[in-house]
């Protein structure tokens, strides 16, 4: 239903800004060098004035954060793992083969191997602001926009709290404020870049983990840097988001990952609702024509 | 590093890895607590570097290293010199640097004996001091200098050891050398006999490190250094926070002379400090045994004087032969007009040592009753030193206590809700102490600046007014020395005249009169006898024309400008950077850099250049501000009787040598052995295979009841104290966590205390995952979170299982996020160097569940260490 | 030996992360089951008032009308109720978007009120009315308020409201239609109920059987309703419905002629309660389904690497 779109353009941007629209901006966040500092976790709570959300010792490695939400709009995952079967073999889609490892790996099991290595994953992870966004299409209000630069805003002051961009997000990123009542979301700073600055999060970010950018210069960069590693043998990096032929058209903020998606909660081949609208209210018509059919049916016949 | 090369900080800065061809992080989790200079190390992988990260623990730095080896805490000088053996057996040394610029070649006494020849002591141990005399150390023919009657004077010890003045070399040159390294008694084939032991497989029994990979280690190092390659070592508190602190960097900066890393682009060692300004507090020091650029404290003895102190503390050659000239210039700017030849330039009024007063042994002398007041600034040792009990215990018995901080810390409410008030240890109303706590300003509301890790001064500037009462350091230290002023106005006592006769006439500005920074720093930086600030040092006069609060930063304001504020950004300059900010001394990079050059001049290899001679122009030129004199020539030969730098030839590189030379061999500045021993931690599991001699013989240890000793390796009761314990930093939070676990934004992140075990010895002591344990020493029990990870392996030492503990130390009962001290495990068990505590080995027992509260605490550690103590 | 045999079995399910959801649950509160209730009862009521009132069928008509007219009053209500800022409910209305079920329904029962509450007025005061245009557009209005609500939760990234997007509409109209019929029996006397009763067990048998052809369909999703709290208001649901349908069926006059008419009456009653009762049991199994499967990242892993793979038949 919804029109595809090519590479950077969305369904609102560029078009509707004119001679207003700026660059189409986002993120690329390579989580091959994330040395895991919380740093851009910290400063996009300090700009942005996002509430402390203390959660307690969560035993989830290093991440006491949980996911992103209301009051996180940047959550770096941490995750201990042996090496993956295949990580050599660079042949990352085996589903089989990471069940295999994720199932010893959670069972504290195998008497220590040596040979087998280790490594600690490491990733920030942000909202998408998607070329097709599920939040934005589902927002009856009009409060979530698309800015001059490409990104998906909440309009705090328009914003009454429905709830339905929250269960719109192929990646659970927005969420509900609790005694505040509206939905807040990471803003790629949109303060900042009217300012001519960067996000709060890309600027403390010590290890360039997390560029920001264009997005057409990100994905090229990002599609050099996967071929790097590749070359140097690690096989396992690949880009998530980056392509305009996904569900959602291609993200604004990409990453490089290093093992499935779904290790760092994120989902393997999302789609944004809008998508699948049609058969949505092809079959929501469908049963209103029927259900009046067949009520109506229901008069005829005797009479007593 | 100070007794190795001649000056004590980093040789290098951060922004050099880049061009490292193999980075050795040990003793330092670097991703962790130097996130930001980490970005360096992983962009010298980008370039290809091999990165080799050894830590107990798989950390944040593991992750993005090459290679983890984990390591047993405490065993990192039997790696180290598992290193140093490796390359001598193999020939992997790099020959002509190490002939040219160390001092391998110097013969030692001929009564000089060695670890192998005592079974792990060197001769000169005095049963009854329990301390070393030197004599038999020193170089063959210069045994006299270091007589018993000058020891008793204080021979620079420790931060002192910069240049390793206290009486020795004349002349520059050593009487006996052999240029081959063949003698027996020279100083190559001595280090070649004394690590001779330490062999791959000793490495594996002692440290848990498979041979294989501690082989991988040793070649990487090898195979990345020479003329075209380059390897860095970075290190930390990781290797000095133990009782053979100075050992370990010692044992590094042999490995790194050998390879010839020193003073070459990516190569050297980063000693990654322990927070934004520990260098600057040893610069401008806090410390009770050095004034201002690491000139000695003069010592409380019979004879004493200007002269006098020049004479036991100034080699005549090097740098240090300017000592008198640093110290009357530093006289000069704090007595000003006060301070003029005939009374020696108020030398008299500095006051004088006599004994080790650093923080253990004033805090073990509070606890004695001896101190009536305190003053703690910027600190936290309630929760941030080892013993922190003790500290705390201790603080009960001052008769006034004085905190500066902006946040209410553990060590400033001791007395009304501390761990101690609970247990019944103190009791409120019979605590004496009378307590001030000062509110402070952050450093984003004041001008001043920091020294990091890399020697390098950054301003920062004052950016919002403090609120209410907080105030600076300097308005703080400033009024109340214009108020004592006051109060000693017009007094004609001789004791009170060193502090009226201080200049103290800082300009003040604003409502709340703040002392000008900036006026402080320009008297830092000093002025010559023309009164124009100093570009450098090299101006300094002994006879009170000049003056510089610390000659190692003169030249920060050069010009009568702030160097260290200078902030050209590092895209408009060159990857040195040189106009960001300013380094010490004379904004130099990387130290030693002569060093880069061959004795002829000429860098070893184009790929390394960084600094060279050229002879057109008749000075040296390169990349970085040359550390040596401008214009002495590669083959310059001193004259007879030539002094201080003038004495040193011009293939000499570390120029604040006696000898000009890098010591492979230390004979002076250090107090436990002239070669790196290892030595087990005093407490540990194991015993030490290498010698008879387990720990450190002359290490610091306070014998007191509040200080019992877990019974160690080969005592009874060792097995109730089995696991190696190790103590650490989160990213998340900030040292004893005054400024991080007040902070709702920090808090969250790391918002428990918590310990790190393995899933083996989570199945051995019944520990759950997210639930509680209790760790115990002879001292203290402690609760905390469990988290059960394979980042820690157990380890096979000595033949069998090791497990190790690791606490992060941030936790105290303040703040948003409370809980135990870790430092409560832990003893006062010092370097005997420079005094700093044991809190990266020692040994501990854990249970399961959570420890007992009030008087039951301390009932429930001296149960079981009496029971250990009976066998049981 | 390969390293991938050095490995134990593998498991089932796919990886996670610390088992969180990759989605959000819903933030919506009991209010919108209830919503679901009153706007299905709504919709449906309009089209049988409408209905019976050109049928001629007065009483059932006049009862169909109210029923419609406490829907659609009641409706808004619950919906302005569970909004995180009630206040700003008029800010649906600020833009009209075919890309949001829910501004589009905010518009239909915005319209289907007016409607509805002017034909039910018409009605409800003239008990002769002959029916004319209020009523078709009430009817024309309410039919879609009975089945937007499922175009609701189905556009959505809840996988098992997403895959039975075919389905889940025409679960609402038969449960919308079953409690109209429930609601219009509560008080009707029964002999010109005879439509109402037919339409009750009717909707009835095709509430539950879409809805077992829905749980089919979904395959392993359908865990989501069958389970948990999902699963209990799903047994209730059903049990109550298909004992309404029953009891409707027994209060036919020609099914068992021996009921006498009282006791005919109150199976009405009886049957009209239970479909009521089972039709809001179905909304809140639909509603707990959501969190449910909301909560379960392995059922947005497994149903996304399915598509990829070519398994998953719908498009």
């Amino acid at each position: 239903m919804a029109g595809r779109v090519l590479d950077l353009d969305t369904p609102a941007w560029p078009d509707t800004y004119g001679t207003d629209a700026q660059p189409r901006v986002g993120f690329f966040t390579d989580t091959s060098v994330c040395i895991g500092c919380k740093a851009c976790e910290v400063a996009c709570k300090e700009w942005n004035k996002v509430p402390s959300d203390n959660q307690g010792f969560s035993g989830e490695s290093y991440d006491n954060s949980g996911e992103l939400g209301a009051n996180r709009w940047r959550h770096v995952a941490f995750i201990e793992q042996r090496l993956p079967v295949g990580v050599e073999d660079g042949a990352p889609d085996d589903l089989v083969a990471e069940a295999a490892r994720q199932n010893l790996v959670e069972e504290g099991l195998d008497p220590h191997r040596d040979e087998d290595g280790f490594r600690w994953l490491m990733s920030s992870d942000v909202c998408k602001h998607c070329t097709e966004a599920g939040c934005l299409d589902a927002c009856p209000t009009g409060s979530l926009f698309r800015t001059e630069f490409g990104t998906v805003v909440v309009q705090e002051d328009i914003c009454n709290g429905c709830g339905y961009c929250v269960v719109s997000c192929p990646f659970g990123v927005l969420d509900q404020r609790e005694g505040d009542g509206r939905v807040w979301k990471c803003t790629l700073c949109y303060d900042r870049l009217q300012g001519d600055m960067e996000p709060a999060c890309a600027q403390a970010c010590p290890t360039d983990s997390i560029m920001f950018g264009e997005l057409d210069e990100l994905r090229e960069r990002a599609a050099e840097r996967v071929e790097v590693l590749h070359e140097r043998g690690r096989g396992e990096a690949r880009l998530y988001g980056e392509d305009p032929e996904d569900g959602v058209g291609g993200f604004g903020a990409f990453f490089l990952l290093l093992d499935e998606p779904e290790t760092y909660r994120l989902p393997p081949a999302p789609v944004v609702p809008t998508r699948l609208a049609g058969s949505v209210w092809k079959a929501a018509g469908a049963a209103a024509v029927t259900m009046a059919a067949g009520i109506a049916a229901g008069f005829l016949g005797r009479r007593d | 590093m100070g007794t190795s090369f001649g000056r004590g900080g980093a040789t290098t800065f951060q922004q050099d890895l880049q061009n490292s061809d193999c980075i050795v992080i040990m003793g330092s989790n670097m991703a962790e607590c130097h996130p930001v200079g980490f970005q360096w190390v992983v962009e010298a992988r980008e370039r290809g570097a091999k990165v080799i990260h050894i830590d107990p623990r798989f950390t944040r730095t593991s992750a993005l290293a090459d290679l983890h080896v984990p390591i047993r805490a405490g065993s990192d000088i039997a790696f180290l010199g598992g290193i140093v053996n490796y390359i001598l057996e193999n020939g992997r040394e790099f020959r002509e640097y190490v002939q040219a610029y160390t001092n391998a070649r110097t013969i030692v006494s001929d009564d000089f004996r060695d670890t192998e020849d005592l079974d792990g002591i060197f001769s000169g141990l005095d049963p009854e001091s329990g301390e070393y005399e030197r004599e038999s150390w020193q170089y063959k023919g210069m045994e006299a200098a270091a007589s018993a009657g000058e020891r008793d004077m204080g021979e620079a010890e420790g931060e002192q050891a910069h240049g390793a003045h206290g009486g020795e070399l004349e002349g520059g040159e050593p009487p006996h050398e052999d240029p081959t390294l063949e003698d027996p008694r020279c100083v190559f084939q001595l280090l070649k006999k004394h690590y001779r032991r330490y062999t791959p497989e000793m490495v594996e029994r002692i440290c848990g490190v498979p041979k294989e990979t501690f082989l991988e280690v040793a070649e990487a190092l090898c195979e990345n250094s020479g003329r075209e390659r380059t390897s860095a070592f970075a290190y930390a508190v990781g290797w000095t926070q133990h009782t053979v602190g100075v050992q370990y960097i010692r044992t590094a900066a042999i490995v790194q002379l050998l390879l010839g890393n020193i003073g070459r682009p990516g190569g050297g060692i980063l000693a990654l400090r322990g927070h934004a300004s520990i260098q600057g507090s040893t610069d401008i020091p806090t410390l009770f045994n050095i004034l201002p650029g690491y000139l000695p404290m003069p010592h409380a003895h019979g004879e004493t004087g200007l002269d006098l102190y020049v004479e036991r503390n100034a080699p005549p050659t090097g740098f240090w032969g300017n000592t008198k000239a640093y110290m009357v210039s530093l006289l000069k700017a704090w007595w000003g007009e006060a301070a003029q030849y005939e009374n020696d330039f108020c030398f008299d009024y500095l006051p004088r040592i006599d004994e080790d007063h650093s923080h253990y042994r004033t805090v073990s002398d509070m606890q004695d009753n001896k101190l009536e007041g305190y003053f703690v600034m910027g600190e936290n040792p309630a929760v941030g030193s080892s013993n922190s009990k003790l500290q705390r215990l201790a603080l009960a018995k001052l008769k006034w206590l004085v905190v500066r901080d902006f946040s209410e810390i553990e060590t400033a409410t001791f007395w009304k809700d501390g761990p101690e008030i609970e247990t019944g240890e103190l009791k409120n109303e019979e605590i004496g102490t009378e307590v001030f706590l000062m509110p402070a300003a952050a450093h984003t509301e004041k001008d001043g600046s920091f020294t990091n890790t890399q020697r390098l001064l950054q301003w920062h500037h004052k950016a919002v007014e403090p609120e209410g009462d907080c105030r600076s350091e300097l308005w703080f230290m400033y009024h109340l020395g214009r108020l004592v002023r006051r109060k000693l106005a017009g007094s004609t006592a001789e004791r009170d005249r060193p502090i009226l006769d201080l200049t103290w006439d800082y300009p003040t500005v604003g409502p709340d009169e703040e002392p000008d920074a900036e006026a402080v720093l320009a008297e830092i930086g000093g002025f010559d006898a023309e009164k124009e600030p100093l570009a450098d040092y090299l101006p300094l006069r002994d006879d009170g024309s000049t003056t510089c609060g610390c000659w190692i930063y003169a030249g920060c304001y050069k010009g009568g400008t702030n160097q260290p504020a200078k902030r050209k950004p590092g895209g408009e300059q060159d990857w040195v950077a040189a106009e960001w900010a300013w380094a010490w001394p004379m904004n130099r990079r990387i130290l030693y850099n002569r060093a880069s050059a061959d004795p002829d001049g000429k860098p070893w290899s184009e790929r390394k250049r960084y600094v060279w001679w050229d002879a057109g122009e008749g000075e040296w030129t390169g990349a970085d501000v040359p550390d040596f004199s401008p214009d002495k020539a590669p083959d310059y030969v001193p004259e007879e009787g030539a002094k201080a730098q003038e004495a040193l030839r011009g293939d000499e590189p570390f120029i604040m040598q006696g000898d000009g030379r890098a010591w492979l061999y230390a004979p002076n500045g250090i107090v436990d052995g002239p070669f790196p021993t290892h030595y087990e931690p005093r407490e540990s599991p194991f015993p030490n295979p290498l010698y008879k001699q387990r720990a450190n013989p002359v290490r610091d240890e306070y014998d007191r009841p509040e200080n019992p000793i877990n019974p160690t390796d080969g005592e009874v009761g060792a097995d109730a104290y089995p696991f190696v314990v190790t103590s650490y930093r989160l990213t998340e939070h900030h040292t004893a966590g005054g400024m991080s676990r007040t902070v709702p934004f920090l808090a969250e992140l790391q918002p428990e205390f918590f310990c790190e075990v393995s899933p083996e010895l989570a199945r051995e002591r019944g520990l759950e995952h997210g639930g509680w344990a209790t760790i115990l020493t002879a001292r203290a029990a402690i609760e905390a979170r469990v988290m059960v990870t394979e980042r820690i392996k157990p380890l096979q030492v000595d033949g069998r299982n090791m497990h190790q503990v690791g606490l992060p130390y941030h936790w105290g009962d303040k703040g948003i996020s409370t809980g135990d001290s870790a430092n409560d495990l832990f003893a006062f068990v010092l370097d005997p160097n420079v005094h700093i505590q044991e809190v990266k080995a020692a040994s501990c027992d854990i249970q399961p569940g959570r420890r007992p509260r009030g008087a039951e605490r301390p009932k429930f550690v001296a149960e079981h260490l009496r029971r250990a103590r009976e066998g049981a | 030996m390969s390293p991938r045999e050095k490995f134990l079995v593998p498991r089932e399910k796919p990886t996670t992360y610390y088992g969180r959801p990759i989605v959000k649950p819903p933030v919506w509160k009991p209010e919108i089951p209830f919503y679901f209730f009153f706007g299905g009862l709504a919709g449906a009521s309009a089209v049988l008032a409408a209905t019976a009132t050109f049928a001629r069928r007065p009483a059932l008509a006049r009862r169909a009308w109210a029923g419609a007219f406490v829907g659609v009053t009641v409706s808004p209500l619950l919906l302005i109720k569970d909004l995180g800022k009630p206040t700003r409910f008029l800010n649906m209305l600020r833009v009209f978007k075919i890309t949001s079920p829910m501004n589009v329904g905010a518009w239909i029962l915005l319209a289907n009120g007016g409607a509805t509450s002017l034909a039910a007025g018409l009605n409800l005061l003239d008990e002769d009315r002959r029916g004319g245009a209020p009523e078709v557009l009430a009817a024309a209005l309410g039919a879609p308020l009975a089945t937007y609500t499922a175009a609701l939760v189905t556009h959505s990234a809840i996988p098992a409201w997403s895959e039975a997007r075919t389905e889940m509409p025409f679960v609402f109209a038969a449960s919308a239609t079953a409690s109209a019929a429930g609601a219009a029996m509560l008080t009707v006397p029964a002999d010109e109920a005879e439509p109402a009763r037919r339409l009750g067990i009717a909707a009835a048998i095709a509430e539950e059987g879409i809805t077992a052809i829905m749980h089919k369909r979904l395959g392993a999703l359908a865990e989501s309703y069958e389970q948990g709290t999902a699963g209990k208001f799903q047994k209730a649901a059903r049990a109550c419905t298909a004992a309404g349908a029953l009891a409707f069926a027994a209060s036919d006059p020609g099914l068992i002629p021996k009921l006498g008419k009282r006791r005919r009456s109150a199976l009405s009653m009886a049957g009209g309660a239970l479909l009521l009762a089972g039709s809001v049991c179905k909304r809140w199994s639909v509603f707990k389904a959501g969190f449910q499967s909301a909560e379960d990242p392995t059922q947005v892993a497994r149903t996304q690497r399915e598509r990829m793979n070519g398994d998953r038949l719908h498009s």
